[in-house]
């Protein structure tokens, strides 16, 4: 509520002395009020009798509206200066190149780092859930958002199946692990290539589509690939999903209790953390050979070819481009990444079934590489961690339910909070976290683009 | 068109329609390999739609294109040979014969090498000036990183490559006056510019043909000048032939070695630019169009 007006209120807001600032958070307050009276103040339930009773709810629209203006207020007061103050002209150059690569050094040795932190500060008991809820949770998607980040990103095509090529390269992995007892290390770089290779299947049917169009085609074929795994029961198992699918080996070593196993071989004490820690280096040096690819495709005339697409089909065709193949080494390698990340993903669970598989996921991983900015790896990783890591934290506040009372659930507001994470980015940072595209190739200084000069594509 | 030189590209009875629209009607001509040749008409007269078909954008529905990338003229043979065969080009002792109208457009760009401009400019906007003369030489670097893999894994050759490509960038940056800019967006830079660059672009893919629809729309006379004297230098240094569309007469009278007039999808007048001023047909559908032509006109007819 309090963010309804603020477009048009902060370009003088800044100059707004205390009263005025007061005057408008006391407008939001009303809107607040008015809004909160029909959702919140009444409540009806039925008693003993069946009977509807109103119970009134004062002490919540209070609540709400007291919230509305204050937030108003600390808007108008504290942030709404901010970005005015910061002139056009502070855009990253030379130092931003300086910035952006220690930053991303520093995040690079903090994921490294993170199990053993993990490790050191809560125990091995504790640092499971760490590890694997949290470090390995948000390695996948940033894995995934750097795979869909090729396609959306860099070659400007929407694709909202991409949840297609991870459920085919986990169902791959799974199913040629199963059939023909083949490792995860072998089952990898096949998923890999069995995605890619739908990636193209994909690509060609919609190579004609552009927009919106593309769009609802590739939203389909995430549904037929979804809709097949749950009806061909006899190879993929229906809704039961294939389960007992071999974990990961370090060198044939197994990470299990066993005689054979890690530990044992280490002559060290076991611990399922073992596994978490293994399982994380993995999926970590798979999203940094994501990222590597992509970072060298970018300097690659593929890569630029694919950032020309997005700016302009008609005059990469002029320059004699073949804008078929190009967008469909985009699909494949966007997807091939995709399996990489399915595989895993299998691997991981030791199970898989079609709800893993769901629009819902196709649509969290573009929203990271919309919030994220599109192009941008580090604002991808950044938007993972938000995304995936606040989702996560929202099952650890458990204090909540001190101030909400016994039955509320916070991880049921994590649509809620998803939306308006979306709103605020929306409202700031309307081209995502970091919009801004750095040249592939300089002769003089490198500088970055503006946001705003760079297309997001037509498909 | 100049005596003893194999013309680069005849069209030959090119007709489009668009639904029951003629845009062209059966319309012929040829391009001198060396030449300027320019094409003028009234606004709707299907300029663009002979671009757009020469350069693969729109398939013809009928009609040849036959682009001749040799130095020799050709036998009628062996043109009906190629023509009935179905392919799309076909090798000649002195190098090779394109029929365009069945290429996609890129391979028409990429084979026969025949480049163009746009006449609301193309230009990669979110990248830089560089980077657009860069993407410009994909084919060969493409080749040059093994179709990605030897570039991927950091061969010599494709660094080798890169270098040349960057070398040939900056010939045209020093060409175009862009070099101090070569870092900025492309959609920074002023429109004069913008069109410029494109040009320069173009030219980044060594074509044998250049077509520029409207290179003068929306420059000041000094930049129009300096666009005369550079496309005159492209045609001299670079062995490039130059086919433009263009309204700014100053700009088609005095570079053009051979004019093409339509109106209506139909060939006026088709010759070089003094018996084009001086034709009747031309006087009456095109010059007579601008008031201040009209005058002029007249005094040209009445003697």
């Amino acid at each position: 509520m309090a963010i309804a007006r603020e477009p048009a209120a902060a370009s003088d807001g800044a100059m707004r002395s205390l009263t005025a600032a007061i005057v408008d958070a006391l407008g939001t307050a009303l809107i607040a009020l008015g809004l909160a009276v029909p959702i919140l103040a009444l409540r009806t339930e039925q008693n003993m009798f069946n009977e509807l009773i109103l119970q009134p709810r004062w002490g919540y629209v209070a609540v709400a509206v007291a919230a509305a203006f204050a937030a108003r207020l600390f808007y108008l007061l504290f942030a709404a200066v901010r970005p005015r103050a910061r002139p056009r002209s502070a855009l990253p150059g030379t130092a931003g190149t300086v910035a952006a690569r220690t930053f991303a050094g520093i995040g690079l040795a903090a994921l490294v780092s993170y199990p053993l932190i993990a490790l050191a500060l809560t125990g091995k008991a504790g640092a499971i859930k760490w590890i694997d809820n949290f470090g390995i949770q948000i390695m996948i998607y940033i894995m995934l958002g750097w795979g869909l980040n090729i396609v959306v990103g860099l070659a400007g095509l929407l694709d909202l199946g991409y949840v297609a090529f991870y459920a085919v390269g986990a169902y791959s992995s799974a199913l040629l692990a199963q059939t023909f007892g083949l490792s995860f290390w072998i089952c990898l770089p096949l998923a890999g290539i069995l995605a890619a290779l739908w990636g193209i299947l994909l690509g060609f049917p919609v190579l004609r589509l552009r927009g919106d169009y593309l769009a609802i085609v590739t939203l389909a074929f995430g549904e037929i690939i979804r809709l097949i795994l749950i009806n061909w029961v006899p190879v993929t198992g229906g809704y039961a999903g294939i389960s007992g699918i071999p974990r990961p080996t370090l060198l044939g070593l197994p990470f299990n209790a066993s005689d054979e196993g890690f530990a044992a071989y280490f002559q060290i004490e076991f611990s399922p953390v073992h596994r978490a820690i293994f399982l994380f280096y993995v999926i970590l040096a798979l999203a940094l050979l994501t990222n590597w690819v992509t970072l060298r495709l970018r300097r690659l005339p593929i890569g630029r070819a694919w950032e020309a697409l997005r700016e302009d089909e008609i005059a990469c065709r002029s320059l004699g481009i073949n804008t078929t193949n190009t967008k469909l080494t985009a699909f494949a390698i966007g997807a091939g990444f995709g399996g990489f990340a399915g595989s895993f993903f299998a691997a991981r669970q030791g199970f898989i079934s079609p709800e893993s598989f769901t629009f819902m996921e196709s649509a969290i991983v573009l929203a990271i590489v919309v919030l994220g900015g599109m192009g941008s790896q580090i604002g991808v990783a950044i938007a993972a961690v938000a995304m995936i890591g606040g989702t996560e934290i929202l099952r650890e506040l458990d204090w909540l339910r001190r101030i909400f009372g016994p039955e509320f659930e916070p991880t049921q507001y994590r649509m809620l909070l998803f939306g308006l994470a979306m709103v605020l980015v929306m409202i700031w940072k309307p081209r995502g976290l970091i919009s801004s595209r750095m040249p592939s190739i300089f002769l003089h200084q490198r500088r970055r683009v503006r946001g705003e000069l760079v297309k997001e594509g037509h498909g | 068109m100049r005596a003893g030189l194999a013309p680069l590209l005849n069209v030959e009875h090119l007709t489009m329609r668009f639904g029951g629209l003629i845009a062209i009607d059966d319309l012929s001509f040829s391009a001198a390999r060396g030449e300027i040749t320019a094409i003028i008409g009234p606004n709707g007269a299907g300029k663009t739609t002979v671009f757009n078909c020469i350069t693969g954008f729109y398939k013809p529905s009928g009609g040849r294109l036959l682009f001749n990338a040799s130095d020799a003229t050709p036998s009628p043979d062996r043109i009906d040979l190629l023509t009935t065969s179905g392919a799309r080009h076909a090798a000649t002792p002195g190098g090779e014969l394109f029929l365009l109208e069945r290429m996609p457009d890129y391979e028409i760009a990429a084979r026969a090498k025949v480049a163009r401009t746009f006449q609301n400019i193309r230009l990669f906007a979110g990248m830089t000036v560089l980077e657009n003369l860069i993407v410009a030489q994909h084919n060969r670097l493409m080749q040059a990183s093994g179709w990605t893999v030897l570039g991927l894994l950091g061969a010599p050759q494709y660094a080798a490559a890169e270098r040349q490509a960057l070398d040939k960038a900056k010939y045209w940056l020093d060409k175009v006056g862009l070099s101090e800019r070569a870092d900025d967006p492309a959609g920074d830079l002023p429109y004069g510019a913008q069109r410029r660059l494109e040009i320069a672009r173009a030219m980044c893919t060594e074509p044998r043909l250049l077509c520029l629809d409207e290179p003068a729309a929306g420059l000041n006379p000094r930049e129009s000048a300096e666009l005369k004297d550079f496309l005159k230098s492209l045609q001299a240094e670079h062995a490039t032939s130059l086919l433009l569309i263009e309204h700014d007469m100053s700009v088609v009278m005095d570079i053009s070695d051979h004019i093409v007039v339509l109106e209506y999808g139909q060939k006026i007048s088709d010759g070089p630019p003094d018996h084009v001023r001086n034709d009747p047909k031309v006087i009456a559908a095109y010059l007579g169009v601008e008031d201040e032509e009209v005058e002029e006109a007249e005094a040209e007819i009445s003697p």
